[in-house]
């Protein structure tokens, strides 16, 4: 008989990656590399961090894409829940890195469904670097996904972070991290004012002020824009979750940090 | 040259058929019942591991009774049919109706084609945002889809089950309600006691956010019974 969506026959002895079931279906997400043409204006992200604080992490990210030197989109996010206690977010083309996180979060809650538990936050990690590293053919043609990874382990009560490069390298870092076009502008900043075990309050300010900064220097990351009322997108990762911090409080640190500088 | 002996399809059918009613008669039963805020999953099960609901997608979850190699197979086809869906198309387009023709098929199938029908049943709740919105479908061994009202017992003892259930359930009840409405039944039913740690109890919490299944602890329950 046919079977419809994985069912019945295939799943004898059920796997629980949610990939390799797309892959049997040929419905994988996938880019052919182009050939000859000159490089395509294709939306780019830029500039998100993360910063660690004595309860967990803070992620963040600016609102702006790029396609070479128009602003191609405003309003795009690219801070987004992994599972109930991951987050993350994107920078380099914004159409692959999207569809990347769509099928990172679907693989997460997959596994959780199937197996009754969640993947360990390193397991996490693990699989996200795995989709970044089958991604290298294109990256050599320009088309680069690099993310950014955070979350709470449960198992040992600490919030953690990590980053990766185009080759699918994983690397966890102690405090703060930053990745994007601006992400070396943002991490400068954070150098300066990052002290351990701050705050929830203070890791945010810091945070959005490190956008700002990153802002500042690189024409590809948007800053806050008050008069179109668009905020950099924050989420809190804690022992209680995530929470996706509301456009009103980002505001509100936003104006501060704005209205204090220079 | 062995001939095999002619066997009328009347015969074969109701072979099969009292042999997997036997099966199912064989295991514990569960209750899926509509309460005021979505759906509540119940039964006794002593093992905290080997579950018999899950979730299946946001506003879907499954409760099997029978074999649990059986079911656990169609669980996981499920969420696997279920996350192939969402994941093509949109969250919204996974709706319990779709998932339980693909069941009905493939136990349809089964119950006509393989060795031995499987001595299952499973049910199928979907949590509508309105109270008349929300579903429930149960597929028998042989492929049989039928769309419950407001509740629905399967596994050992079901008839009685069902016929207490219908004369105690006036309206939608609340949760606790709902929780020793179920335990309650299925103690008398069985004859039997059992212990706050040996229910399995899921909900499906319309008032919850993305995913709307969770499991109720034992201290839920037990505060519910008392």
């Amino acid at each position: 008989m046919p079977a419809p969506h994985g069912l019945p026959g295939d799943s004898v002895v059920p796997s629980s990656s949610f990939l390799s079931l797309l892959e049997s279906h040929q419905m994988a997400p996938s880019w052919a590399a182009g050939t000859g043409r000159g490089p395509l204006d294709i939306p780019e992200a830029t500039t998100v961090l993360a910063v660690r604080y004595s309860d967990g992490v803070i992620m963040a990210g600016d609102r702006r894409a790029t396609a070479g030197n128009v602003i191609a989109h405003r309003r795009v996010k690219k801070v987004y829940p992994a599972d109930e206690f991951s987050a993350v977010a994107i920078s380099g083309t914004a159409g692959m890195a999207i569809e990347l996180i769509k099928l990172f979060q679907t693989e997460l809650e997959h596994y959780e469904k199937i197996e009754g538990t969640r993947l360990s936050l390193e397991g996490k990690a693990n699989y996200l670097a795995r989709m970044v590293r089958g991604n290298l053919a294109l990256a050599f043609q320009g088309l680069i996904v690099v993310p950014l990874f955070c979350g709470y382990d449960e198992a040992d009560d600490v919030g953690r972070l990590y980053t990766f490069d185009v080759v699918g390298g994983r690397y966890e870092e102690q405090d703060y991290a930053a990745t994007g076009s601006g992400g070396s502008e943002a991490k400068a900043f954070l150098k300066g004012v990052y002290t351990e075990q701050m705050d929830e309050d203070g890791a945010m300010a810091i945070a959005v002020e490190a956008l700002v900064a990153a802002a500042e220097e690189d024409a590809a990351t948007g800053g806050p824009d008050l008069r179109r009322g668009i905020f950099p997108n924050v989420v809190v990762v804690d022992d209680e979750g995530i929470t996706e911090v509301s456009d009103e409080r980002v505001a509100e640190i936003a104006e501060t940090v704005l209205g204090g500088r220079p | 040259m062995t001939m095999p002996f002619y066997v009328p399809p009347e015969q074969l059918t109701k072979d099969r058929a009292e042999f997997a009613r036997k099966g199912i008669a064989r295991g514990r039963p569960i209750i899926v019942i509509e309460y005021d805020d979505g759906v509540l999953l119940i039964g006794e099960n002593p093992s905290g591991s080997l579950h018999k609901t899950s979730e299946i997608y946001d506003k879907v979850a499954f409760a099997g009774v029978g074999r649990f190699n059986e079911f656990e197979m169609l669980r996981v086809a499920g969420i696997r049919y279920a996350d192939l869906k969402g994941y093509s198309y949109e969250r919204e387009d996974v709706t319990a109706k779709g998932l339980a023709n693909a069941y009905a098929q493939t136990l349809g199938q089964i119950f006509t084609h393989e060795m031995k029908p499987y001595e299952i049943e499973v049910m199928i709740a979907e949590v509508g945002n309105a109270p008349e919105d929300t579903k429930l479908y149960r597929i028998q061994f042989d492929g049989t889809l039928r769309d419950m009202k407001r509740f629905g017992a399967m596994g050992g003892m079901e008839e009685e089950l069902t016929e207490r259930l219908v004369e105690a359930l006036a309206d939608r009840p609340d949760l606790a309600t709902a929780v020793r409405l179920a335990t309650d039944t299925i103690e008398e039913v069985l004859e039997t006691t059992v212990g706050d740690d040996d229910w399995e109890a899921a909900a499906l919490d319309r008032n919850l956010g993305r995913r709307k299944f969770r499991r109720l602890t034992p201290s839920e329950i037990g505060a519910a019974r008392a």
